[in-house]
């Protein structure tokens, strides 16, 4: 295989390619906005690049900027998903390719059109990237169809129904349809307003009270896609760690009734007044899913590790350290922990204390608050992916304990200051004298992006580096280009067929 | 050990960035030049309203203040108003009467009665108006910079007793903007030499020191070179001045179901994307901040022609 097959067909290179390219445009379009302007950097970036930045079509840029970005994490889920989830080869071909040319074509086109001038041509082409997108989207609900036979439970330790069928691929299979729908919600509005070019951001409509359907789906659609996407990288990290047992068979039936719940809430914004109390139940049901896989991966975190380590019966300070051994492994549960602190807890406070508090703010700190809120749920969500990565790229010793550390405390440093700095006339109402608050976590903020961004950067530069060697790392990965992971069902045992499915029989 | 003292002294770092600011502290004063007791004509016909340029029109000619209203105008209308007790004061507050508003008992509303509300903390930090031995004065250097910390019924209370108003939103709009489709009152670029917005901080302070940003004397912006630094006159098409930064603006509309005031104009905490001319900002009538202003408008009275009554039957007749 040579090293373009390998960064466009298999798994591995396909993640290092979309990651990559998630890299090179956040490089590029985060020198736009911020401390950039005044440090003069955005006018290079512009002047260098021959951007044409239309004030009035701020909003439409950044819709077209957040889109781009989404299909590519979207398609390093789906690369994930194709890979863990036991399907047929073909299956996972197809939609790897078509997921593939989608989210690089609406990548390419839609900035192209959102930054360079309004061709025409270049929104039709990002229109047919995402299109590719959404249709992968359907073939992987075909895919991940949970009634098939084959699919079937061999391992009872996996959540199953009565029947045998795999409640885990379910939980996949209802999110890949929830996601479908979802799309169709932002396609739709997106159509209706798009044409028009009236685009505007659902922050900006926030206190207004004669909201149109199709502004309220809007809001909808950019809350169910986000929180979709947590869903499905929760899904695929319990994969990664082996979920199953008694949390799996609890977490599971959770997982499917909390994802449909909290998507017809959301759905449901566009026509029912009581919404809000449908998407409280559903988070409830996928949050408490999630945490059913905190547990079970921290008390086999705490046992493997205790082995590896050599404690026999290890006390409490041992089993922290057990814990914690192992950064890439503990880190992506742990960000689900803080996303608590950050986002949910966060988003809970904020809907019970909205009259009291919020309300009274101006409304361009509300807006603050709520802009970090998905910001912070995007940017850990990326962090728990890149942890993921680097674990199999199979990182080793000082470089995977110090890629791992700088990821969670950078990242958790930076968005907890976020959260404070947003929320500071809670701690201090007067702004005359929120400047040394704000001083301080706005630094403490720069500082952990900083460590993050400089972190993915290496990893990243060493992977490049790495292409350019004959036997290098790519080499092996190209290889072996599935994701190691057990799979909850095994097709081969079922159909007694072989080399028809991605995980070659499976391992369980 | 040797973890720890790096922990600490990361912490201690940390922590000193934390320094206490001094927003009343003593600032230059600055002629601009500019008197903030002119106000413009803004014709009636038609304009173009919002982030996407909807056809607009208003049907009167009005006039507005060529700037917001400075700390020195309102500290002379508090004596005024003081004298005549139209407002009255009550623990370091400014308090004035308001008769209420319509409810509609909608999700989130606030229902505002009759009865005194809250026009100005004059004892808070960031307030630049005091009161000395019983009269209302101003902090030194701040004459000419926009009042601040005034509430909508502050600055509604101020217009009113003048015989004035607050603009509403549309008007506001046309004056900033004008009839064509530019973003900014003064054109379609924007730098710190154009205004005081949160881009502008490291120029200004270094010519006027603080800790913290703070406003500019009203119409600044327009032209003058101080010292070394250039300014780029930012006057709106019918000659208004900062419409675009230094201090949120109040606005007169009241929404049905909804009893935020709204804001105009940016300020300077606010990046460039709050200074657009369509930005919109909201907040409770008793809010206050060291960054929220205003400035008033007034219709234009027409003198009727005076024509006498038998000439006009003459010429009837023939």
């Amino acid at each position: 295989m040579n090293r373009f097959n390998y960064l466009f067909t298999s798994t591995k290179g396909l993640i290092l390619t979309a990651i990559s390219l998630v890299a090179i445009e956040t490089a590029i379009f985060q020198t736009l906005s911020g401390p950039m302007v005044e440090w003069g950097i955005r006018d290079l970036t512009v002047k260098w690049l021959g951007m044409d930045l239309n004030p009035a079509e701020r909003a439409g840029r950044i819709i077209m900027l957040y889109h781009t970005i989404a299909m590519a994490i979207v398609a390093i889920e789906v690369y994930m998903m194709t890979s863990v989830v036991p399907m047929r080869k073909h299956e996972q071909k197809n939609i790897n390719l078509l997921v593939t040319v989608g989210y690089i074509m609406a990548m390419v086109f839609g900035l192209a059109f959102a930054y360079w001038g309004h061709n025409f041509a270049f929104h039709g082409l990002f229109l047919v990237g995402q299109s590719l997108v959404f249709f992968s989207g359907v073939l992987l609900a075909i895919a991940f169809n949970p009634w098939k036979k084959e699919y079937y439970v061999t391992n009872k330790d996996y959540a199953h129904f009565k029947s045998g069928m795999d409640m885990e691929r379910m939980a996949f299979f209802v999110m890949a349809v929830a996601m479908l729908i979802s799309a169709g919600y932002g396609a739709v509005t997106g159509s209706f307003w798009a044409n028009g070019h009236e685009t505007f951001l659902a922050e900006d409509l926030i206190r207004d009270p004669n909201k149109t359907h199709l502004q309220k789906a809007i809001v909808g659609h950019l809350h169910i896609m986000v929180t979709l996407v947590a869903v499905s990288i929760t899904l695929v990290v319990g994969r990664r760690l082996e979920f199953k047992g008694l949390f799996h068979k609890i977490a599971m039936p959770f997982m499917i009734v909390g994802t449909m719940v909290i998507s017809g809430g959301v759905w449901s914004v566009v026509w029912s007044p009581n919404a809000h109390t449908f998407i409280y139940i559903g988070s409830i049901g996928v949050m408490f899913s999630a945490l059913m896989l905190v547990i079970y991966s921290w008390k086999k975190l705490i046992h493997d590790n205790s082995i590896e380590l050599g404690y026999d019966k290890p006390n409490i300070f041992q089993k922290l350290k057990a814990l914690v051994h192992d950064p890439l492994k503990f880190g992506p549960t742990w960000q689900m922990v803080f996303m608590n602190f950050t986002v949910s807890g966060i988003g809970i406070f904020m809907a019970i204390k909205l009259e009291d508090i919020f309300r009274v703010w101006p409304a361009r700190e509300e807006r603050i608050t709520l802009t970090g809120h998905w910001h912070i749920l995007a940017a850990l969500i990326a962090t728990i992916i890149l942890m993921y990565y680097a674990d199999i790229a199979g990182i080793k010793g000082k470089a995977r304990k110090w890629f791992g550390w700088v990821m969670i405390i950078g990242s958790d440093i930076a968005f907890a200051s976020m959260t404070i700095y947003s929320m500071k006339r809670l701690f201090i109402p007067q702004e005359v004298a929120q400047q040394g608050l704000m001083n301080t976590t706005m630094l403490l903020a720069d500082f952990g992006l900083g460590a993050l961004l400089v972190t993915t950067a290496i990893l990243l530069g060493w992977r490049l580096f790495d292409l350019f060697k004959g036997d290098g790392v790519w080499k092996k990965e190209a290889a072996d280009p599935e994701l190691k992971t057990t799979r909850t069902s095994n097709p081969v045992l079922n159909l007694k067929k072989e080399n028809e499915f991605n995980s070659e029989g499976g391992e369980q | 050990m040797k973890k720890l003292i790096y922990l600490a002294f990361v912490l201690v770092t940390f922590a000193s960035c934390s320094t206490a600011v001094i927003i009343n502290e003593e600032t230059p004063s600055v002629d601009t030049g500019v008197n903030p007791d002119s106000w413009a004509v803004i014709p009636a016909g038609p304009f173009y309203y919002g982030m996407h340029a909807l056809p607009e029109s208003i049907d009167y000619d009005y006039e507005m203040m060529i700037t917001d209203v400075t700390n020195l105008q309102y500290s002379n209308y508090l004596n005024e108003a003081l004298a005549k007790e139209t407002i009255s004061i009550v623990d370091g507050n400014v308090m004035g009467f308001y008769p209420g508003e319509p409810f509609d008992n909608y999700k989130h509303e606030w229902e505002i009665k009759a009865g005194d509300y809250l026009h100005m903390p004059f004892t808070e930090p960031g307030c630049h108006v005091k009161m000395l031995d019983g009269k209302f004065t101003v902090d030194k250097g701040f004459e000419n910079h926009p009042v601040v910390m005034v509430t909508w019924y502050g600055a509604r209370a101020y217009a009113q007793f003048y015989g004035y108003r607050l603009p509403t939103e549309k008007e506001w709009a046309k004056a900033a903007r004008g009839t064509d489709l530019r973003a900014y009152p003064w054109g379609d670029e924007i730098n710190e030499h154009c205004t005081n917005y949160g881009s502008s901080h490291n120029a200004l302070q270094r010519l006027y020191g603080g800790n913290i940003s703070r406003t500019t004397p009203v119409g600044y912006f327009n032209g003058t070179t101080y010292e070394d630094f250039e300014t780029i006159d930012n006057r709106s098409p019918y000659g208004l001045y900062d419409m675009g930064g230094n201090v949120w603006q109040w606005l007169s509309d009241d929404y049905s179901k909804v009893h935020y005031r709204y804001m105009r104009g940016g300020s300077f905490t606010n990046y460039e994307y709050n200074i657009f001319v369509w930005a919109r900002n909201d907040a409770g009538a008793d809010f206050y901040n060291i960054n929220i202003g205003f400035r008033c408008a007034r219709d234009i009275v027409k003198e009727e022609p005076v024509v006498e009554e038998t000439e006009t039957t003459e010429e009837v007749a023939e």
